[in-house]
């Protein structure tokens, strides 16, 4: 299957190791994987903030990117939410209707469409705490979001991680609380929003977790800066490190 | 530009009392969870949402009749009705019926609507003495603070900061901060006003089109002390309030309390049909916005809301900066696409206190799309040039970078030799109010892109 590449700005540029992950295991897994080279972002900053005039010519530049792929994939919910439900700062040209249709979360993938059913080279023995962001779990629809108490419980990533031996996860107070990052909300609205980090942290913290690991990348960009800055012993991971077996 | 609200400064304030913003949200949220096991407790509650969102929906698309409708029937119960169609209006046909009955004092339950029209102070500038009777009300009325909640206005507060006001506004013991000797105390001290009154105000939760008749849920009873002593009843009603029949009623008062307060049903759910004999019932019915919020492709949806405080008390934003925070009548998720409504300018911050986690649609027991519609408020406020400063300049040289792969790159290598070099291609210029809880990311020897062309591009 070949399947474009998206890899978010920010994980470009600070976790680079997060795309080398997607990358490697996408190919374990049989995709012929190609990166367009002239890929910057989604558009999800400029968009977030009203702006939609400034988004318009990144949002052109993605569409230009992936519109050869009938798949493309990201290690990311909250951007690959921003393609699929967001990306109208631009006209909606078929190219454009192709691109964000086809355009699928790791999570989603590998879950929905590839159906994987082993990761034999993975193996992660560690007590490990999972933070679905609010765009997977209310966007994407990954799990069951906590306020819809009477519908039957499903978890996307859970049962990818289910397939890692050694993986233990932990149950924590609030299952899908925000961690407060929610783009540029986390310097604008810096007192509420490294608030709910700390909470967010404490409560994986409280439960003694070596790990947080989620599907975005964003939050825990997040949530590193509140775990080093309050010295805790505590690491996170993407999805895809843990499931393409790393990190060593 | 009228002056904006500043809600991430509030908020910011709020934090800094540390107990009371965790007390705050460890209540709020309490009152979350006690909701999920009340939803848990009705398995049909997805099929309840949907009949309540249809029900409003249809409501709202033949509101012109069934307002005409609630009118005659209301007037055949014997019931005055009124239109307003502002705040102004309200508080001016309000006043008359008052002055005309020469009302000196009045006791009013808890009404989201007449804190939007401002009524107390318009009726104590006119000699006019007014007391509130939910007793939360009455601490935020003595504390001269609106509602932090739609249904506990005073859960921002403390014990302890009920005991200040209570030692300083009515002369208790300033030690005293027993709930239970306080709220005597409140009893004490307002019971007299209750029994002088010459007029008692409601709102409504609902207006019955079939009928004429209107309920009021409480858990005090207080709308009910105020409706049964004094002659004269005046009830403020929007007019997005109305639902055809009264059998609709069963599906709206399953979900009010169980989505407030977890509890099955509220303690009082009054039905007025008309005026207690010997009595006089006035209704006005206000628009006060709601008819321009109707022809809004992309926002009449928040009409159908029930008042019930649910997304409040889900949002984890409204946790930490507690309502005052938002500096409007409503706060919360429902403030935040309802008060740009009123006043883009002024609360043209509101859609921005948002970390637009969704939460807020998900409890909504009408099923309004809130978190869409506080998408969809940014862009009207950046349409209209209302956008900070910083955030207009900074987002026009990030859309800049981004739209062209070379700038991008170049300004991910300039990261890559030096950290402080970040705020060149991060222009909301993170560093200052990032770092203040947060400690920064390292930056790698090699972006993404760098190493797929080592790694994967060797030819």
């Amino acid at each position: 299957m070949k399947v474009g590449l998206f890899i978010p700005c920010y994980i470009d540029a600070f976790f680079p190791e997060v795309g080398v992950a997607t990358l490697e295991l996408l190919e374990r897994l049989g995709c012929s994987v190609e990166y367009p080279l002239d890929q910057t972002c989604c558009g999800q900053p400029m968009a977030n903030s009203g702006c939609q005039d400034d988004a318009a010519a990144t949002e052109d530049l993605f569409v230009h990117c992936f519109q050869d792929f009938d798949t493309v994939v990201g290690p990311s919910g909250s951007c690959v939410h921003h393609v699929r439900f967001h990306l109208d700062a631009i006209e909606q040209t078929p190219q454009a209707r192709k691109v964000r249709a086809g355009t699928r979360e790791l999570v989603e993938f590998l879950h929905d469409d590839l159906r994987v059913a082993a990761f034999p080279w993975a193996a992660f023995p560690h007590k490990v705490g999972l933070h679905d962001s609010c765009t997977a779990v209310r966007g994407l629809g990954h799990v069951r979001p906590s306020e819809r108490v009477n519908e039957p419980y499903f978890s996307k990533t859970r049962e990818l991680l289910a397939k890692v031996p050694g993986l233990e996860l932990v149950e924590l107070d609030r299952p899908d609380e925000c961690c407060g990052f929610g783009g540029s909300f986390c310097v604008t609205d810096e007192a509420v929003s490294a608030k709910m980090g700390y909470d967010r942290v404490y409560d994986f913290h409280r439960h003694g977790v070596e790990y947080i690991v989620s599907a975005d990348m964003s939050c825990l960009l997040h949530m590193k800066g509140v775990i080093d800055r309050l010295k805790l012993p505590i690491k996170v991971i993407h999805i895809a490190q843990i499931l393409n077996g790393g990190p060593p | 530009m009228t002056r904006a609200v500043d809600p991430e400064g509030r908020a910011e304030r709020f934090i800094a009392l540390e107990e009371h913003e965790s007390t705050h949200d460890r209540l709020v949220w309490g009152m979350r969870q006690n909701r999920d096991k009340a939803v848990a407790g009705v398995p049909e509650w997805e099929e309840l949402r949907e009949q309540a969102s249809q029900i409003k929906e249809h409501t709202l698309t033949h509101l012109d009749q069934y307002l005409e409708q609630f009118e005659a029937n209301a007037t055949n119960l014997g019931a005055h009705v009124h239109w307003a169609r502002d705040a102004e209006e309200h508080n001016a046909v309000v006043y008359e019926i008052l002055q005309a009955h020469r009302v000196k004092s009045l006791i009013k339950s808890k009404s989201m609507l007449q804190e939007e029209c401002g009524m107390t102070p318009y009726l104590q500038k006119r000699g006019i003495e007014v007391t509130e009777s939910d007793l939360g009300e009455r601490i935020q009325q003595l504390s001269d603070e609106p509602p932090s909640h739609i249904v506990v206005p005073a859960i921002h507060k403390l014990r302890s900061d009920v005991a200040a006001l209570f030692a300083e506004k009515i002369g208790t013991d300033p030690k005293d901060s027993d709930p239970h000797s306080l709220t005597e105390a409140m009893r004490q001290n307002a019971r007299p006003k209750f029994i002088a009154a010459d007029a008692g105000m409601t709102g409504a939760n609902f207006a019955v089109a079939e009928t004429g008749g209107f309920v009021v849920c409480t858990n005090e009873g207080n709308a009910d002390i105020g409706t049964s002593v004094p002659p004269l009843h005046v009830a403020s009603i929007g007019i997005e309030k109305l639902i055809p029949r009264a059998r609709d009623l069963g599906v709206f008062i399953r979900m009010l309390s169980r989505s407030a307060l977890g509890s099955p049903i509220t303690q009082y759910t009054s039905h007025f049909h008309g005026p207690r004999r010997g009595g006089e019932l006035h209704v006005v019915l206000v628009d006060n916005t709601r008819s321009d919020r109707l022809g809004s492709p992309d926002f009449w949806h928040a009409l159908k809301c029930i008042r019930c405080g649910a997304c409040m008390n889900t949002c984890p934003v409204y946790r930490r900066g507690g309502g005052l925070s938002y500096g409007a009548t409503y706060s919360g998720p429902i403030g935040v696409i309802l008060d740009p409504g009123f006043d883009l300018s002024k609360y043209r911050e509101l859609p921005f206190h948002s970390s637009l986690c969704g939460s807020c649609t998900e409890v909504c027991p009408v099923k309004i799309d809130i978190s869409d519609q506080i998408y969809k408020w940014r862009p009207i406020v950046a349409a209209k040039g209302m956008l900070k400063l910083s955030k207009k300049v900074g987002m026009s040289a990030l859309g800049m970078t981004l739209a062209h792969p070379a700038v991008f790159h170049a300004a991910e290598s300039a990261a890559e030799s030096a950290l402080e070099h970040l705020p060149r291609f991060l222009p909301y210029n993170p560093l200052n109010p990032w770092g203040r809880h947060r400690d920064l990311p390292t930056v790698p020897k090699q972006t993404f892109r760098q190493w797929y062309l080592e790694n994967r591009r060797k030819s």
